[in-house]
């Protein structure tokens, strides 16, 4: 069990904490930051795994930059669309789920 | 009471998913696995035209990743400004007038130009490279947006569709010259690599900048009745 292996178990409970977060929570805001915590924890993985194998792996390093650039693009998309979402229809979270209307401004 | 149990079922299956991808992070983890990876990049750094390893991969050896990439935020901030209601991208409420921000402004947007472009250089042979620059040059965006500078160039027009596509277009270009060469796509001709991965990490940087700028222009959703900034209204 080195160093490197803690941190791509800690990216496999980071995946699981943000899944519940998107499944559970039903504000949209909240919604995004839990899948962006599933990101982080699949980021974490992917860099820190081959760093147990075999030392610092640029490859990996390399995917996973390019994956940081575009999960800040796919979420800025997303909030201009939840703000698009709340502009139209005043709910911030999905149909047909509790508590629709109680979200205040976002 | 349904709602305890849905958290409980939704609970058990999240735990369950993180043990199972933590079952297979130590099966994986525990095996040597074949081929070396780092090996078989320091042996071809040579070739790269630059110095520095993650540099080597996202603009030489996996450069058709970073290509699909830029493709991808072109198309993102396209559907961000789409969505925007106004065709001023200008949204009032967010212009301070801050004695604070206007003297903290004066000093940093200068330094934070130059530590965008030093991160652009130093991407060569250490850490650094389009990435990190775009972003310190979209987080001075940001800041001028802030600080209420007018900044046209944001406006849905010529300059904008430019700085957004320019990236994509001058790495598709580079691309399709080797290819029409009777090379491989994305290779570049030996002797000219470094100029080359210049010249695409300079105008990624500047897509980058200009997508993630856009984005957060077109964030808020304004009403349509606001005047637009710098309207004599």
């Amino acid at each position: 069990m080195t160093s490197s292996l803690l941190y791509a178990m800690a990216g496999a409970a980071l995946c699981g904490i943000g899944l519940f977060g998107l499944l559970r929570l039903s504000h949209l805001l909240r919604k995004l930051l839990a899948f962006n915590i599933m990101g982080s924890g699949v980021f974490l993985i992917m860099v820190a795994l081959p760093q147990h194998q075999s030392g610092p792996d640029p490859v990996p390093q390399a995917l996973v930059l390019t994956g940081i650039v575009v999960a800040i693009a796919a979420t800025a998309l997303a909030v201009v669309l939840i703000r698009r979402y709340y502009h139209l229809s005043g709910m911030t979270s999905l149909e047909g789920e509790a508590g629709s209307r109680e979200g205040g401004p976002l | 009471m349904i709602r305890t149990i849905q958290t409980l079922i939704i609970a058990l299956a999240c735990i369950a998913f993180t043990l199972v991808l933590g079952a297979s992070i130590w099966a994986i983890a525990s095996d040597p696995g074949q081929g070396n990876l780092p090996q078989l990049l320091s042996e071809n750094m040579g070739r790269s035209g630059v110095e520095h390893p993650v540099t080597a991969v996202l603009l030489n050896f996996r450069s058709y990743d970073t290509l699909l990439e830029i493709g991808v935020l072109v198309i993102a901030g396209i559907a961000g400004i789409s969505m925007s209601k106004t065709t001023s991208l200008e949204d009032p409420d967010l212009r301070t007038s801050d004695p604070l921000l206007y003297a903290l402004q004066r000093w940093f947007i200068p330094l934070m130009l130059v530590l965008a472009g030093y991160l652009l250089w130093a991407g060569a042979d250490r850490p650094g490279g389009a990435f990190q620059a775009g972003a310190v040059l979209a987080a001075t965006g940001v800041l001028m947006r802030l600080g209420g500078i007018p900044m046209d160039f944001l406006r849905p027009g010529l300059l904008l569709r430019v700085g957004l596509v320019l990236g994509f277009s001058v790495f598709l270009l580079v691309a399709v010259v080797s290819v029409i060469g009777g090379d491989a796509f994305l290779a570049y001709p030996p002797g000219m690599t470094k100029p080359l991965i210049l010249v695409i990490e300079s105008v990624l940087t500047l897509s980058i900048a200009m997508v993630l700028l856009a984005l957060f222009v077109s964030a808020p959703v304004n009403d349509a009745e606001d005047p637009e900034e710098g309207d004599p209204s």
